[in-house]
C-alpha cells in the first residue's frame, strides 16, 4: 500500500462498510468551527444509511444540521458529553425517541475502552496528516492543538477515517495519533472555520462582581493548605475562572511557589503560568485559544494527553486523580452541593458535564464559582433540576455574598474561617438570593425522558425530562 | 463605622443589586460623573428603586447627586431624599455658600416629609482648588455636614498637574483636608486609588492616607474594599491597648485616683476618647480582646 488516501469522503465511508444501525464517532477539538461532522453526516444521509448512533465528545451550535438527520431517521441515537443550546433545545422538546446519553469526558473513553459503547467508524478531523494517517492537531491552517478526545475513538473503533485539509509528505513527525490505528485518509478543502475552532484570545472578566468572586476563589486556594511546591491546578475558560487563575498566578509568583502541572482544556492564561514558572508542565486534552495552540506546538513541557489519560475512571490512573484544585462553573447548585451544568433555568439542555464531574471526583479541592443570582433567578436552590456532579464531590461554593463549604470538609472550613474569609452556610446563600429574586416556582417538566445523565462510572446519575410546549 | 466607601454607578443594575455583597461599609450610588446627561432620569429612578426595594444589608447608603450648578440636583434630592439615604454627597463643593444652598433645599424636603432637620447628613466632595482652600469653612458651614471627601481626579485637573500614583501633587490638599475636618469635628475621606489592577499600590496609598489622619477611603473597585477595610480597622494590638486603657480608668476610679498611668505613660482625655472609639469599632467588627480568642 503506497498510502491510505482515498479519492472522496463517500469512497472512504463505503470502504469502512458502514451500514444502517451502526455507530459513528466524532471529536470536538474544532468546536464551533467544525465542518467534519456535518460533511460526514450529509454524505451518509445521501448514501441512504439510516438509524445511526452518533457518539461525539461534544456537540455545538454549528452541528444544527443534525436536527434534519434526526427528523429523517438518519440519526436515531446520540451519545455525547456536552450539547450547546440549539441542539439542546430541540432535544428538550422531544424530537428524539431514544434519550440522549450524556457521559463525562472521562466516562466516554472509559465506556469506549470497556466495550460498553462500541464504535464502528471513527472520523478524525486532523489539521495535519500524512498519507498513511499519522495525524496531529498542532499544524496547518485549522490547527487546534491537542487531539486528546480523539485518541479513544482512533484506538478502539473498528474502522478509522482521518479527514484533513493539510496532507503533508510521509512521515508527519510529532504525530498525535499514529498510522497504526488509521484505515483511510480523505482530503477536503477545509475541516473547519478557524474563527470557531479557537478564540483569538480568552479574556478574564471585567465584571467587578466576577472579579470579587475570583479574588475570593484565589484566597480559598491560598489558605486551603494545598498551595505549596508541587501544586496542581485546573480551571475552565469562563471569565471569572480565568480571573481566579490570574490572581492565583500573582500569589504563586509572589510567594515563589512552583507547582507541578496545570491540566484540562488549556488557555493562554495557563500557558502564562507555565512560562512564568508556576508549573513544571501542562497536561493538555484540548486547547481553548491560539496561545495554547502555539505553546503545545513549541514547548515540550506542554504535553498532549488522551481523554483516558485525562480523566478515565477505568484507567490505572488519570491526571484528574493527581489534581489538587479545580475551579468549575454551575448553572445551579443546591443546598446539598449538587451541581447542574446540563440544563438552563427553563429546563432546556444547554451544556453537559464535560470534565466537570471527573475533575470534581479527582481533585482534592473542587470549587464552584457562581454568582448568587443570574438575571432573575437565584443560583442556589433546594434541588437542582439536573444532577450533573454529585454534591459529595464538591467542596466549596464561592459567591459574591460569601463562601459556602460542604459540611463534610470541616477542616477546610476551619482553615478558611481562621484566614478571615467570609464563610457562610449554603442555606444562607439561598435565602440571601431569594430575598432579592424571590423564590422561583419550579419549572414544569414533561413525562418523557429526553436524556440520561450517566456518571463517570457508568451508573445513571439523573434523567432530563422534556420541556412541555406552552 | 465607615472605613470604605464604594462607588456604584447609578446606571448599572448589576452593580446596584450586588453592591451590598461587595464588603464596603458604605455604598456611594453615583448620579453624577458616572451617568451621561441622557441617562440622568433613568439612573435616578434606578437608584431610588434600589433603595426602596433592595435589601442593602448593613451598608450605609450615600448618594452622589449632581452639583448645584446643574439642573439636576433638586430633582435628585426630590427623588432620593424620601428613601432616607444616610448621606448626600455634594460634588464640586467650593465654598460654605454651596453647603448652605444644598442645606436649605434639603431642609425644605425634610419639612415636606415631616422629618426633623438634618435627618439626612451631607458629605461635601471637595475637588477644586477653591474647595481645598475653603475646606474648614465647608466642613463647618452646617451641622448637617458629617464628613468631607477629597476628590483628586478633578482637583489635579484644576491644579493643572498630572495625577500620579505616588500622589505628591495632592499632599497639600490631603493635609489641609484632614486639618480642616478635625478642626470642624467631622470625618474625612480620602480619594480613590484608581489603578484597579495594582494590589500593592492600593495598600500603600491607603496606609499613607491613614497615617495622615483620614477616617477612611473611597474606592471605585470592589477589589480594593478589603484592603481599605483592613488598613482602616484597628489592629488587635490597638484593640487590646484600648481595653487596657478602659480597665486602668475603671481601676483608678475604684481606687479614687485622679492621675492615671499605663505602661509609664499618663492617660489623658484624648487617649480615653480614642480608646472608646477603637472599642466601638472593634465591637462593630465583632472583634474582642486577644484573650477572648484563646
Amino acid at each position: 500500500m503506497n498510502n491510505k488516501v482515498v479519492s472522496s469522503l463517500r469512497e472512504a465511508i463505503e470502504l469502512t462498510g458502514l451500514k444502517s444501525g451502526m455507530t459513528v464517532s466524532f471529536h470536538h477539538h474544532l468546536r464551533n468551527g467544525d465542518y467534519v461532522l456535518n460533511m460526514v453526516m450529509a454524505e451518509i444521509a445521501r448514501m441512504g444509511i439510516r438509524d445511526l448512533t452518533v457518539n461525539a465528545s461534544s456537540l455545538f451550535d454549528i452541528h444544527a444540521p443534525l436536527l434534519q438527520h434526526i427528523e429523517n431517521h438518519v440519526v436515531t441515537k446520540i451519545q455525547t458529553d456536552y450539547m450547546s443550546g440549539v441542539l439542546g433545545k430541540a432535544i428538550s422538546r422531544g424530537i428524539m425517541e431514544t434519550p440522549v446519553e450524556f457521559r463525562t469526558h472521562g466516562g466516554r473513553p472509559s465506556d469506549i475502552e470497556l466495550g460498553r459503547t462500541p464504535i464502528d467508524v471513527a472520523f478524525i478531523a486532523a489539521p495535519a496528516a500524512d498519507g498513511m494517517g499519522n495525524c496531529s492537531g498542532k499544524y496547518g491552517k485549522s490547527a487546534c492543538g491537542s487531539l486528546g478526545y480523539a485518541y479513544p475513538d482512533a484506538m478502539n473503533a473498528k474502522k478509522v477515517v482521518v479527514i484533513t485539509d493539510n496532507l503533508v509528505p510521509y512521515p508527519l513527525l510529532d504525530w498525535s495519533i499514529p498510522e497504526t490505528y488509521v484505515d483511510y485518509v480523505v482530503t477536503v478543502d477545509a475541516i473547519g472555520d478557524p474563527n470557531g475552532i479557537v478564540s483569538g484570545t480568552t479574556k478574564i472578566t471585567r465584571d467587578p462582581v466576577g472579579l470579587v468572586m475570583a479574588d475570593r476563589a484565589a484566597q480559598v486556594i491560598r489558605h486551603s493548605g494545598l498551595l505549596k511546591d508541587g501544586f496542581s491546578f485546573q480551571t475552565g475558560a469562563g471569565g471569572a475562572s480565568l480571573a481566579a487563575a490570574k490572581f492565583l498566578k500573582d500569589i504563586m509568583l509572589k510567594e515563589n511557589i512552583h507547582g507541578s502541572f496545570g491540566s484540562g482544556g488549556i488557555t493562554g492564561y495557563m500557558v502564562d503560568m507555565l512560562n512564568e514558572g508556576c508549573f513544571q508542565s501542562l497536561m493538555d486534552v484540548q486547547c481553548f485559544d491560539l496561545k495554547a495552540v502555539e505553546s503545545i506546538r513549541t514547548n515540550p513541557r506542554h504535553q498532549e494527553i488522551s481523554a483516558s489519560h485525562y480523566a478515565s475512571p477505568s484507567a490505572r490512573s488519570a491526571v484528574v486523580d493527581s489534581l489538587d484544585v479545580v475551579i468549575l462553573g454551575a448553572t445551579e447548585v443546591d443546598t446539598d452541593f449538587n451541581v447542574n451544568v446540563h440544563t438552563d433555568s427553563n429546563g432546556y439542555i444547554m451544556g453537559g458535564s464535560g470534565g466537570h464531574s471527573d475533575t470534581a471526583a479527582g481533585a482534592r479541592l473542587s470549587m464552584i464559582i457562581a454568582p448568587l443570582f443570574r438575571a432573575r433567578l437565584p443560583i442556589v436552590t433546594d434541588r437542582v433540576n439536573c444532577i450533573s456532579t454529585p454534591g459529595r464531590d464538591i467542596d466549596v461554593l464561592v459567591t459574591q455574598a460569601g463562601i459556602a463549604v460542604n459540611p463534610k470538609d470541616a477542616e477546610l472550613r476551619q482553615r478558611l474561617v481562621d484566614a478571615g474569609l467570609p464563610i457562610v452556610d449554603i442555606h444562607e446563600l439561598k435565602e440571601l438570593a431569594e430575598r432579592t429574586t424571590g423564590a422561583p416556582t419550579h419549572i414544569a417538566k414533561g413525562d418523557r425522558v429526553v436524556a440520561n445523565v450517566i456518571y463517570r462510572d457508568g451508573t445513571l446519575l439523573d434523567t432530563i425530562r422534556n420541556v412541555p410546549a406552552k | 463605622m465607615r472605613r470604605s466607601m464604594l462607588f456604584i454607578p447609578g446606571n448599572t443594575p448589576n452593580l446596584l443589586i450586588n453592591g451590598a455583597y461587595l464588603g464596603a461599609d458604605a455604598l456611594i450610588f453615583d448620579l453624577e460623573d458616572a451617568v451621561s446627561p441622557d441617562e440622568k432620569d433613568s439612573a435616578r429612578n434606578l437608584v431610588r428603586n434600589t433603595m426602596k426595594y433592595m435589601d442593602l444589608r448593613r451598608c450605609e447608603v450615600i448618594v452622589r447627586i449632581n452639583s448645584i450648578d446643574t439642573d439636576y440636583w433638586k430633582k435628585d434630592l426630590d427623588a432620593i431624599m424620601p428613601q432616607k439615604p444616610h448621606l448626600i454627597m455634594l460634588p464640586k463643593s467650593g465654598c460654605a455658600q454651596d453647603i448652605l444652598t444644598a442645606d436649605a433645599y434639603m431642609t425644605e424636603v425634610e419639612q415636606r416629609l415631616g422629618w426633623e432637620k438634618n435627618t439626612v447628613r451631607l458629605m461635601p466632595l471637595i475637588e477644586t482648588a477653591l474647595g481645598v482652600e475653603n475646606a474648614f469653612a465647608i466642613a463647618s458651614a452646617s451641622p448637617r455636614v458629617a464628613a468631607i471627601f477629597l476628590g483628586a481626579e478633578d482637583l489635579t485637573a484644576d491644579l493643572r498637574c498630572k495625577r500620579t500614583k505616588g500622589g505628591n501633587e495632592i499632599d497639600y490638599a490631603r493635609g489641609r483636608m484632614v486639618v480642616a475636618a478635625r478642626a470642624a469635628n467631622v470625618d474625612v475621606y480620602d480619594t480613590p486609588f484608581t489603578d484597579v489592577n495594582d494590589d500593592e499600590g492600593i495598600r500603600v496609598d491607603a496606609e499613607y492616607a491613614k497615617s495622615l489622619g483620614f477616617t477612611g477611603k473611597a474606592s471605585i473597585s470592589p477589589r480594593h474594599v478589603g484592603v481599605i477595610n483592613e488598613v482602616f480597622s484597628p489592629s488587635q494590638k490597638d484593640i487590646d491597648y484600648a481595653y487596657e486603657v478602659m480597665e486602668a480608668i475603671r481601676l483608678a476610679h475604684e481606687q479614687g485616683r485622679g492621675a492615671i498611668a499605663l505602661h509609664g505613660k499618663m492617660i489623658d482625655a484624648p487617649i480615653v476618647a480614642r480608646a472608646q472609639q477603637t472599642i466601638a469599632m472593634a465591637e462593630e467588627m465583632g472583634v474582642g480582646k486577644a484573650a477572648d480568642h484563646e
